[in-house]
């Protein structure tokens, strides 16, 4: 194939401290180099001019459902990896709260298979950490590695047990694997729906403390210390913020990420009873969000995820209680994130990209997140100004639970190019 | 002992002006203005005097009013029915253990069935907050919330306002307490908001776990102390303790939520002369409050259940019958 340089662009690469102008040079499916734009291109060379726009290592979500096998009502590996292109990732990683959970080796496989099928992104698979997701037993974590996953946890299941938690910091220590909990003490959040607070006493809805959050975050954190174990968190209090903020200094081995929406929205927005805003963990108060943009800027948490996690409509339809947890999110985080961090002066665009992707490849311990030369060629162009509005009737996921129809946004992805193949152009084909 | 028996009850010097109507549905006081909720209050006086004599209108005639209940309920729904049938309205009725629902059938399908048989309004009950406004966003017809879990019962509000307006003649002054299960009472909170907007100064009183103090940042005033509040309080408004609701139980023992909290003929005697005894109801006799304070000659309780009819009247009228176009 004839090699691709993207021109004139705003390169970003926080891997390697790079922010300049210049153009990227694609042959083979691998960055070839960077440079300054002086040699004429040739006739069988394919431009992307990239002039205004930001060219970055193609992004990397943490935290993504795909709901695949079990749930394809919802989501699929291909409609949600073409969601995910769509938002500016050329990488996601999966977890496994799918029906049944991803516990085998088989399993991984199937989902890599889908993955190579769909040939939209990069799937990573993040394994179940105990069988069934039930908390008991550990899976048989060896095999699962072999199989291709890249870290462990049972989705949006805590684990429950810190006996097992403290046997699997340990047993994932042996192939140097994090593990992904979610923090959450369930004995705290029975019957809960929102974060609890001044708003849902108003509202007569069951809270889910924050108390229930940092309590978890807590325990996690100490045995993570105490084993060695790797740990990684997606946090939305300020409680759970300074804790790993005070771990990270003590050297503990662990990391977070914080939800777009976390950053967007409070749970003021729970007034209009719309189950779109239902979301675990909860939408919290104005404070916990001032406390995770903070943590975002002094580098407490370390990524931005979307957390997407998609819902037909009939399940999103209905009561509060009924309705599931969860908001689709590919398509929206890397706006939210560009409108409510960037364009309000909290990170400037190198930090920016860098809780996109250096971040979580460090985090995931894979090969990805970096324009270095001789790096697969995943490229994310991304429209920094332009301001738009967020429409559900063009998202590309099987799903529309999201309540950000209609929203006023800035940032927008135009190119995602993976393996050196453009897999997303919001409006043409490169011109030859 | 120097109880005052409740002086004949006056009508109530009504708004000179009635403020325009122009609401379809009604899911909360929390949204209402003064001057919509003195509306209600000023309609259902008429109501009451045109009514009170057993005489039939048929203002709401043409009308179909369907109750659409989710949990049980004697009172509510059979005052929403009456006040619809003396008013010459129609009513239907659907509960959810006899409805499609318990073949599986979503709520939001359930009620577009009924609108579509015509109904004008559904007054809804259902557990969960945000259900009146879920299908309020969802249908053409008017939805009147009749209890949202532990959110709002905007009737039980309106009518336990009107008992204290007809038996004070004003509400603006009054010290009104709350004593109970304000965490889990949508009553509690329906009151809150229509009190506080009325000029009342509003207690909410109960075990701590039951009483968040951040009801005093919108204005309330937080006790964990019945004993301390008593002898200011113009009326006690006696709230049933929500077993089903709670997760956990939120008191050691009923023994011990009676020594502190129950309203007994001991405490009575040290509460003001012309104290009001309310209770929304169902009561417990002997855990909210004793039989001879229930029965006694401060207890307005059944006032509150007869009111409750004017109310309800009142609402259906400006919500799906000649009042919601500006008529009288």
């Amino acid at each position: 194939m004839s090699p691709l340089v993207i021109t004139r662009g705003r390169v970003i690469d926080p891997a390697q401290e790079i922010d300049r102008v210049a153009d990227v040079w694609i042959e083979d499916g691998r960055i070839a180099r960077i440079d300054d734009g002086a040699a004429a291109a040739g006739p069988n060379v394919r431009r992307i001019d990239a002039a205004g726009k930001i060219v970055c290592p193609g992004l990397i979500d943490l935290h993504v459902e795909l709901r695949e096998p079990g749930r394809e009502e919802d989501e699929t590996i291909a409609t949600g990896t073409a969601a995910a292109l769509a938002g500016g990732f050329a990488t996601v990683v999966c977890h496994p709260n799918t029906e049944p959970p991803i516990d085998t080796q088989a399993q991984v496989e199937f989902l890599q298979h889908q993955a190579a099928r769909a040939d939209n992104c990069h799937v990573y698979v993040v394994a179940c950490v105990s069988k069934g997701r039930e908390g008991k037993e550990l899976a048989e974590i060896g095999q699962l590695v072999e199989g291709g996953a890249v870290a462990f946890g049972d989705g949006d299941a805590p684990v429950w047990n810190a006996e097992l938690m403290r046997r699997a910091y340990q047993y994932c220590s042996m192939f140097d694997k994090p593990i992904f909990d979610h923090p959450e003490a369930r004995e705290l959040t029975t019957g809960g729906v929102m974060h609890d607070g001044a708003v849902s006493m108003v509202l007569g809805l069951a809270g889910m403390p924050a108390a229930a959050e940092d309590v978890m975050t807590s325990r996690d954190i100490c045995l993570a210390e105490a084993t060695g174990g790797r740990l990684h968190l997606v946090v939305s209090t300020a409680g759970s913020v300074e804790l790993v903020r005070r771990a990270k200094r003590r050297g503990v081995r662990v990391t977070c990420a914080v939800c777009a929406h976390h950053v967007a929205l409070t749970d003021e927005s729970l007034r209009s009873f719309d189950a779109n805003y239902k979301t675990n963990p909860p939408l919290r108060s104005a404070e916990d969000v001032a406390a995770c943009v903070a943590g975002l800027a002094d580098d407490t948490i370390d990524a931005i995820c979307s957390q997407h996690a998609p819902h037909a409509a009939e399940k999103k339809l209905q009561e509060l209680d009924r309705a599931p947890f969860g908001i689709a999110g590919l398509e929206t985080a890397l706006p939210l994130a560009i409108t409510h961090l960037v364009a309000k002066g909290h990170l400037d665009w190198p930090r920016l990209v860098a809780k996109f992707t250096s971040s979580p490849a460090r985090i995931l311990g894979v090969p990805a997140g970096t324009l270095r030369v001789g790096a697969q060629a995943d490229v994310t162009i991304i429209d920094p100004d332009v301001e738009w509005t967020i429409d559900v009737n063009r998202f590309k996921s099987k799903s529309r639970n999201t309540p950000f129809h209609g929203l006023p946004v800035r940032g927008r992805t135009e190119t995602v190019i993976v393996g050196g193949q453009v897999k997303y152009s919001r409006t043409a084909k490169p011109v030859a | 002992m120097s109880i005052q028996l409740q002086p004949e009850v006056q009508p109530v010097q009504q708004t000179q002006v009635q403020p325009l109507w122009t609401r379809k549905h009604l899911l909360g006081l929390e949204d209402l203005s003064a001057d919509e909720i003195n509306r209600i209050l000023d309609d259902a006086e008429r109501f009451r005097l045109q009514t009170q004599d057993g005489r039939k209108l048929s203002v709401l005639s043409g009308t179909t009013t369907a109750n659409l209940f989710f949990e049980n309920s004697t009172r509510t729904r059979t005052s929403f029915s009456l006040a619809a049938r003396r008013l010459g309205g129609d009513v239907i009725d659907f509960s959810a253990s006899t409805s499609s629902v318990s073949k599986g059938e979503t709520i939001i399908d359930t009620a577009k069935t009924i609108e579509a048989m015509h109904a004008h309004a559904i007054v809804v009950r259902h557990h969960t907050p945000g259900t009146p406004h879920l299908l309020s966003q969802n249908l053409r017809c008017s939805v009147i919330n009749a209890g949202d879990g532990p959110h709002e019962h905007p009737t039980q509000g309106l009518l336990d306002i009107f008992t204290i307006r007809q038996h004070r003649q004003k509400v603006a002054g009054l010290t009104v307490a709350l004593v109970g299960d304000i965490a889990h009472s949508r009553t509690a909170r329906s009151n809150i908001w229509g009190l506080k907007k009325l000029g009342a100064h509003v207690i909410v009183c109960g075990p701590a776990t039951l009483v968040s103090k951040k009801w005093e940042t919108l204005g309330v005033e937080v006790s964990y102390s019945l004993d301390e509040i008593l002898p200011r309080c113009d009326v006690l408004n006696l709230l049933r303790i929500q077993f089903e609701r709670q997760q956990t139980r939120p008191f050691p023992s009923v023994r011990e939520y009676v020594h502190l909290y129950a309203m007994n003929m001991a405490r009575l005697r040290r509460a003001k002369d012309d104290i009001l005894i309310m209770a929304p109801g169902p009561i417990n006799r002997g855990v909210e409050l004793t039989p001879d304070v229930a029965d006694g000659p401060h207890s307005v309780i059944l006032d509150q259940v007869t009111n409750g009819l004017y109310i309800r009247m009142a609402v259906l009228h400006l919500c799906i019958g000649a009042g919601k176009r500006g008529e009288a």
